[in-house]
């Protein structure tokens, strides 16, 4: 796997480590940014991580373009030597599928929609090959998701499913996108999860929502540990499918800050993760539960 | 010590030179879309370069000055009252306790910097006291102004030799039509067919009414052709689609192959549609000076010319250091 380098105008270097989304081109970018910013190169002002590339934005008065490429390509050597495993967290995220909310939106932009008899979660399960829409949130909750990058607005995370290839959800996009979401909306598109920091556009189609925030300018919340952005990249989430009544309980406790997810530490190792997916899946379940 | 908002304009928000660090997490730099026009307008009323002052498109608000100040208009043309009394941009104006400001509508240009001896005074957020509305932070309560908003002032007015301060005026930028902006190709540039990439540069390109800080939208040129190719996987199933990926600011995307967006201070810091390269550092001020229906021309360049443009800009902005300090 080689990485593409590409200037962006005279204060970027985008690095497309692959092409296709894949575990590799993943651990690949993030191991380059690590060790990218941790070398303090002089003229680097910030390192963004992707799913399957990274972009360095750099001040030309301080290093010049050709420097820059150079020393990257030394720096994202270094990093090819490490061995993908990774110290994270996993997390239970509560989701409350086919919620009258996003469904509400929903019917507000049928028009744009590629079916637009079809709700978006009966959409998706016949693409995806599935009889029900029980089914295809069975599909979506029973596996880990990985985020694999952050970013868009506010930090959303960029979700991608521990799963082989052939097991992962995939559905398009919206054909044109929609001018409103709701916040903490679960989306789908292309093969990403994702969820909507706060209410926008957006162009994934809509499964379900999280009562869970996952941005918060203000530090209101302990479980952010004083940061403003919840997801980093790395991190794994399991959905946990909730009702009404549930969804509402947290809504409550989030709102007097006495909600706390479910969070355990764990090490992700990819080379043990892809030599058998189901068994490493059904571990890392099994660590979150613990007591 | 504040400001009293009368009438709101339209789509005032505060800004300063922006937020660097947090882009990784989908919150941008921010800042003022014509970062030149903002340091000018600070030096004037003798400012730090990078104080927050009022960025307003087309409409500028209403403002009752508590106390004695001195303000400084620059970026777009525009007529200027301080109690029934005009003044001109690009110098510092004396503003008396209780003196009401206000402005006609912009006559040339897209963005008036309107900045305040002592500065805006709200709290600063990530490193910046830069209004960020998506995210509701930064600014006056992370929003727009609106009427009855008091804005709090530094205490000290700095302007305290109330120095006559003024850019000449073979200084101030003048915006040509059309307009050319330079850009870099790269990126995803790949992904056109020879014969659109030549398009992409000799059409003319017209701003599109949703041009804002996000991102200004662009129309008229020939529609974009791809290259042929299986899509990658996790791209999604049109061909302007990638693997989502880091934006660089400035950079250009194309969804449908129709419209060019090109992304501004308040980017989007990722997504899943190809770019066809970037817009040099050096032009991105004139882009937040672009009114809708102005016609464009995208510039092919170097990267050495890019870098050379840059340091004319530096220099330029040397030149009118040594003048207003």
């Amino acid at each position: 796997m080689e990485t593409r380098f590409s200037f962006g105008g005279d204060e970027h270097l985008l690095c497309e480590c692959s092409e296709d989304m894949s575990f590799e081109a993943f651990f690949k970018a993030i191991n380059s940014v690590e060790v990218i910013r941790k070398s303090n190169t002089k003229g680097i002002l910030e390192v963004c991580g992707g799913n399957a590339a990274y972009l360095v934005k750099f001040d030309p008065d301080l290093v010049h373009p050709d420097q820059l490429l150079e020393t990257v390509k030394d720096l994202e050597l270094k990093a090819s030597s490490r061995t993908p495993v990774i110290r994270t967290r996993i997390i239970e995220v509560p989701v409350y599928y086919d919620d009258p909310w996003t469904k509400k939106t929903m019917h507000v932009f049928r028009d744009r929609h590629q079916e637009p008899s079809m709700t978006d979660l009966e959409y998706a399960a016949k693409l995806n090959g599935l009889a029900t829409v029980k089914d295809f949130i069975s599909m979506h909750h029973n596996s880990p998701w990985f985020v694999s990058q952050v970013g868009f607005v506010c930090g959303v995370p960029w979700l991608y499913q521990l799963a082989s290839q052939e097991n992962q959800i995939e559905v398009p996009k919206y054909v044109r996108p929609r001018t409103d979401t709701p916040r903490h909306t679960i989306g789908h598109g292309g093969c990403f999860a994702a969820i909507y920091a706060v209410r926008g556009a957006g162009g994934y189609q809509m499964f379900g929502i999280t009562p869970m925030p996952i941005f918060e300018p203000e530090n209101k919340f302990s479980y952010f540990n004083g940061e403003m952005v919840f997801s980093k990249p790395g991190d794994i989430f399991k959905f946990k499918p909730i009702e009404e009544d549930e969804f509402k309980e947290i809504e409550l406790a989030v709102g007097k800050d006495n909600f706390e997810p479910l969070i355990k530490q764990v090490e992700f190792n990819l080379d043990d993760f892809l030599k058998d997916i189901d068994g490493y899946n059904r571990n890392l379940v099994k660590e979150l539960y613990a007591n | 010590m504040q400001i009293e908002v009368l009438e709101s304009g339209l789509a005032v928000s505060i800004q300063d030179l922006g937020r660097i660090g947090f882009y990784r997490y989908g919150i941008p730099m921010g800042g003022a879309m014509d970062r030149e026009s903002l340091k000018i307008a600070n030096l004037l009323v003798g400012n730090e370069e990078n104080a927050a002052c009022f960025e307003a498109p087309f409409l500028g608000p209403k403002l009752r000055f508590e106390d004695h100040r001195r303000i400084a208009v620059t970026g777009g043309e525009v007529s200027i009252k301080v109690d029934g009394r005009e003044f001109r941009t690009w110098e510092a104006i004396t503003v008396e306790a209780g003196s009401v400001v206000e402005f006609g509508f912009i006559e040339s240009g897209a963005r008036l910097y309107i900045s305040v001896s002592g500065g805006l005074n709200v709290p600063v957020v990530l490193n910046s006291r830069s209004t960020y509305t998506i995210g509701a932070l930064g600014g006056f309560k992370g929003r727009l102004l609106q009427s009855g908003d008091l804005i709090p002032l530094s205490e000290i007015n700095v302007d305290v030799d109330e120095k006559n301060r003024r850019l000449p005026f073979n200084l101030i930028p003048k915006i040509n039509e059309p307009t050319d902006i330079r850009v870099l190709p790269g990126l995803y540039w790949h992904r056109l067919t020879s014969a659109s990439g030549e398009s992409f540069f000799r059409d003319a390109w017209t701003v599109a009414t949703e041009a804002d800080r996000m991102g200004y939208r662009f129309g008229g040129g020939n529609k974009i052709d791809f290259v042929e190719r299986k899509q990658p996987f996790g791209a999604g199933s049109d061909p302007w689609n990638i693997v989502d990926s880091p934006y660089p600011y400035g950079s250009i995307q194309i969804p449908g192959g129709t419209e060019p967006i090109v992304l501004h201070r308040d980017a989007v810091s990722g997504g899943g549609y190809f770019q066809v390269g970037a817009v040099i550092s050096s032009d991105m001020d004139i882009i937040g000076q672009l009114q809708p229906n102005k016609i464009v021309n995208f510039v092919k360049v170097t990267m050495e010319e890019a870098l050379v443009a840059r340091r004319q800009k530096n220099t330029r902005m040397d030149q009118i250091r040594q003048i207003l300090i």
